[in-house]
């Protein structure tokens, strides 16, 4: 492996790693903030036992949340030096925000969530645990501001006299709407991933005839946020898409693997066997106008197929070349404003040019078959898309069920009747966290070759660094995450299986004890 | 609207106050962490130990991420440089930061006394090595790393772990430890009684006294090597980019700012002044752990100004040097962060205090006791 698969595969693999701790922090936070919202206005003592039970679980989770977090911060400089020197004008900004603003704030208040319940008072607490909810809620939402722009990139212009990509317009950044329908999209899956946690274990207990009181009252904050979440994910999923369809044309058409352009209004093909040799799909079952409706948001636009799109990456390509040539011409002279202008017109196409790199140094004398050859690089790995989406998708369907099965018993204070819907949520508990990975995987490896999507290739993005630093840092990762792991969930079930009276060191209190008047002194 | 040379001023006076916060901040928690198998033998006064800044570290620890994020947004150029050329040194900093949040966490989840022992490893370990390698860093900027730049900015590097490693910067390294055992003894001189204030107490004096001898070595060996200096016209307000100028290097040419302005000899002395009034008002814990919150700023701006306007140099290919001028992120953008910073960060201070102010007061036994859910 060389160096650009060496960093790819860090990537990936820590930034996959990471998302396994971060969709539950998002979840839990708010499910902790409603839960204890009701022991404020109700005085109800079992509530705030749920608060320190889920809590404590909580607790677990986020410090391997924040121990890998970091992790992703530094990669971008260790493995990704071009990357941050090339984009760190926009890029950083995000990323510092999201510190500023969000991370001290949840990582500030933490302390106080698990150690102020005796120094503070119940309305101080609970709004150090809202905090705490906000501040994770806010630092998703910078991340995705990042990588949105990643996917999109706006408000942002190439360079000359500095080499890289510069901010122009830190709103364009900030409301970019790939980067505001991301993040919607992916706190609603966390959200998600906490109600089913939460819920799964709870099944559990119920099914164990262990703390009921605990278990039916989490299970039913948990199915009716988990409901509006679920119903959430799938609408603003759909608005993911109606905005790839706009702006990742590449990515949705092997998200389909839908090789020539459909007559409007395009059908949605919901099954078949994407062909890469004979570039079509298989045994394809396809649903008319729904893929139209959803991509274009009309009756009459059609949706463009691969083939189509390899046409436009060549234009491009040729026209990415004319601002490298005159790059390389206004290196010689840097006096001649003629070349910073015509760089200035066709700098939006180096991006596309720079694919050339992977086939010759000398860019600039490519032929046409070399020009076709990279045109075919822009299509990503269409039979993974293919089915990573229709995995995802299939996830998002089934919370919507599960909940409202959930939310319909809950209602009817039936939770505990049925043995067999027990099992069924305690069997869904993985499923959020496939469809999380699953849902970066499409995002992520669906954004290939770019790195930034159509200015930075990947295999460009990397640093300058031997082979060995990177070996010697999976290495590390994959020994150190993996006993991480092993400790993580040890912890987890332990503290599961010891239970909410074991875990507090008394008994959860009987659901109808009204708290004790006495307050902690100011 | 300020111009691009004052922006680039701010933001070099800012990378200074966020690499500061973060060795005040998080500084007496490392500490904690280097001095746990010192100060606390028991299982009970590791806890006490550990509790007193359990609920307070991953707050402190935020200056560091910060820190490394304002360096990618505001200085970029150097985000890339230093991440990728301290490639090992930087993930050691990052194998050992990891350790912490489990540490804390998770080590007074079992009772087994193996599992706690093991996780007081990695307490101490998390303490101890970012401690040194954020100082031998520091040390390594005096010396210059050897790097190139390519047409198109990539950065080229030819670092190795070892060659870091020199004496010069291990000696930064141990003047770094030692700021930070300083402040640890500080904090828990202030946040425990009994045994554990015993210890760091007699610990404070030994602290400030071999943080200064190894601060003045390191400043006398500074004034042996050559530091280096703009050669052409330098150009504050120009395009990012380090290929347009020259650099030549100059026996002792790291004081030349110190002569040229007397005044920031105050740098040093708050330094070396911080340790010694520590050290002498210890039985004072709140003046005493005040004092040596000084010594972090006095230390790091000491080499901040000594080193200005360089933020890395390049000992291979000295023209490609980082400076101040010519490798900051566009004016638009320091500007938005600028904005960004003065919004948020006295908010940022504000909350922290008000966490500081609830956690007031000594951690003892019987706080532990009362709660088995603390770490």
């Amino acid at each position: 492996m060389d160096v650009v698969e060496l960093a790819r595969l860090q990537f990936a693999a820590t930034a996959l790693y990471h998302f396994l701790f971060v969709p539950l922090t998002l979840g839990l936070s708010i499910l902790l903030g409603i839960m204890e919202t009701v022991y404020v206005m109700t005085g109800r003592t079992i509530w705030r036992d749920m608060v320190k039970f889920w809590g404590m679980l909580f607790g677990i989770n986020f410090a391997m949340g924040v121990a890998t977090g970091i992790t992703m911060e530094f990669q971008f400089g260790t493995n990704w030096a071009y990357y941050s020197h090339f984009v760190g004008d926009i890029f950083g900004v995000p990323l510092a925000i999201e510190g500023l603003m969000a991370f001290f704030l949840e990582a500030t208040l933490i302390g106080l969530f698990f150690f102020g319940w005796t120094r503070l008072s119940k309305v101080k607490h609970l709004a150090v645990t809202w905090g705490l909810a906000l501040g994770s809620n806010l630092s998703a939402l910078w991340i995705l501001v990042a990588n949105g722009w990643m996917q999109h990139p706006t408000g942002a212009r190439f360079n000359v006299d500095t080499m890289r990509m510069e901010l122009t317009d830190f709103m364009a950044l900030l409301f970019n709407e790939v980067a505001q329908a991301k993040f919607v999209h992916t706190v609603s899956a966390g959200y998600v991933t906490g109600s089913v946690f939460v819920l799964a274990i709870s099944a559990l207990y119920l099914l164990g005839g262990r703390h009921q009181a605990l278990a039916k009252r989490s299970m039913t904050v948990a199915a009716s946020f988990g409901l509006a979440s679920a119903l959430s994910v799938v609408v603003l999923g759909d608005e993911s898409g109606y905005t790839s369809g706009e702006n990742q044309k590449m990515k949705l058409a092997a998200i389909e693997a839908m090789w020539e352009t459909k007559p409007a209004p395009a059908s949605l093909t919901l099954f078949g066997i994407p062909n890469l040799t004979t570039r079509s799909t298989d045994y394809a079952v396809e649903v008319p106008w729904v893929l139209g409706l959803i991509a274009t948001r009309s009756a009459d636009k059609p949706v463009l197929g691969i083939d189509d799109l390899l046409a436009q990456a060549r234009d491009r390509i040729v026209n990415g070349l004319v601002a490298y040539r005159a790059i390389e011409a206004y290196r010689a002279d840097r006096g001649r404003a003629d070349l910073r202008q015509v760089i200035e017109d066709n700098a939006g196409d180096l991006g596309h040019a720079l694919l050339l790199k992977k086939l010759r140094p000398d860019i600039e004398n490519a032929t046409d078959a070399e020009i076709a050859a990279a045109a075919e690089l822009t299509i990503p790995d269409v039979p993974v898309l293919f089915w990573a989406f229709r995995l995802m998708i299939a996830c998002g369907f089934w919370f919507i069920l599960l909940f409202a099965v959930a939310f319909w018993l809950a209602s009817r204070q039936r939770l505990e009747a049925y043995r067999s819907f027990l099992w069924v949520a305690v069997a869904t508990l993985p499923l959020p966290w496939l469809a999380a990975e699953l849902g970066w995987i499409v995002a992520e490896y669906g954004r290939q070759p770019w790195a930034v999507e159509g200015l930075l290739p990947t295999f460009l993005a990397v640093s300058d660094t031997g082979t060995g630093n990177l070996i010697a840092s999976l290495a590390g990762f994959v020994l150190f995450y993996s006993a991480l792991l092993v400790a993580d969930l040890y912890l987890m079930t332990k503290y599961v299986r010891m239970g909410p009276d074991a875990v507090l060191g008394h008994p959860v209190a009987p659901p109808f004890q009204r708290d004790p008047i006495v307050q902690p002194a100011e | 609207m300020l111009d691009y040379e004052t922006l680039r001023l701010i933001w070099w006076a800012l990378l200074g106050i966020l690499l500061i916060g973060f060795a005040v901040m998080d500084g007496f928690d490392l500490g904690v962490g280097a001095l746990l198998p010192f100060v606390a033998r028991t299982d009970m006064e590791r806890r006490i130990a550990i509790n007193t800044v359990g609920p307070v570290w991953e707050g402190n620890q935020v200056w560091l991420i910060l820190g490394a994020g304002a360096i990618f947004a505001a200085w970029p150029a150097v985000y890339a440089a230093a991440f990728s050329g301290f490639y090992l040194a930087m993930l050691l900093v990052l194998a050992s930061l990891i350790l912490r949040p489990v540490g804390f966490k998770y080590r007074s989840k079992l009772t087994d006394p193996r599992w706690r022992t093991l996780w007081d490893w990695a307490l101490f370990i998390g303490g101890v090595v970012p401690s040194v390698v954020f100082g031998v860093a520091f040390g390594n900027l005096f010396l210059g790393v050897p790097f190139d730049f390519d047409p198109n900015l990539r950065f080229l590097p030819d670092i190795s772990l070892w060659s870091l490693l020199n004496p010069f910067a291990l000696l930064f390294g141990l003047v770094s430890l030692a700021m930070v055992v300083l402040h640890g003894a500080a904090w828990l001189n202030l946040k425990t009684v009994g045994p554990i204030r015993d210890r760091a107490r007699a610990v404070l004096p030994v602290a400030a006294l071999v943080f200064i001898l190894l601060f003045g070595l390191a400043g006398i060996w500074v004034t042996w090597i050559d530091g280096y200096r703009i050669s052409s016209e330098v150009v504050t307000g120009g395009p990012s980019n380090p290929l347009g100028k020259t650099v030549d290097l100059v026996a002792g040419g790291w004081l030349v700012n110190f002569l040229r302005m007397p005044a920031l000899w105050a740098a040093p002395i708050l330094a070396v002044l911080g340790a010694v009034l520590a050290a002498l008002l210890r039985g004072r814990a709140l003046a005493a752990f005040l004092f040596t919150a000084l010594v972090p700023p006095g230390t790091i701006a000491t080499a901040g100004l000594a080193l200005f306007p360089f933020l890395l140099p390049s000992s291979s290919h000295p023209a490609v040097s980082l400076t101040v001028w010519d490798s900051s992120s566009s004016a638009l953008t320091l500007g938005v962060m600028l904005g960004a910073v003065v919004v948020f960060l006295p908010l940022v201070i504000a909350y922290t205090s008000w966490v500081y102010a609830v956690l007031r007061g000594p951690v003892t036994a019987e706080h532990i006791a009362a709660d088995h859910t603390l770490y």
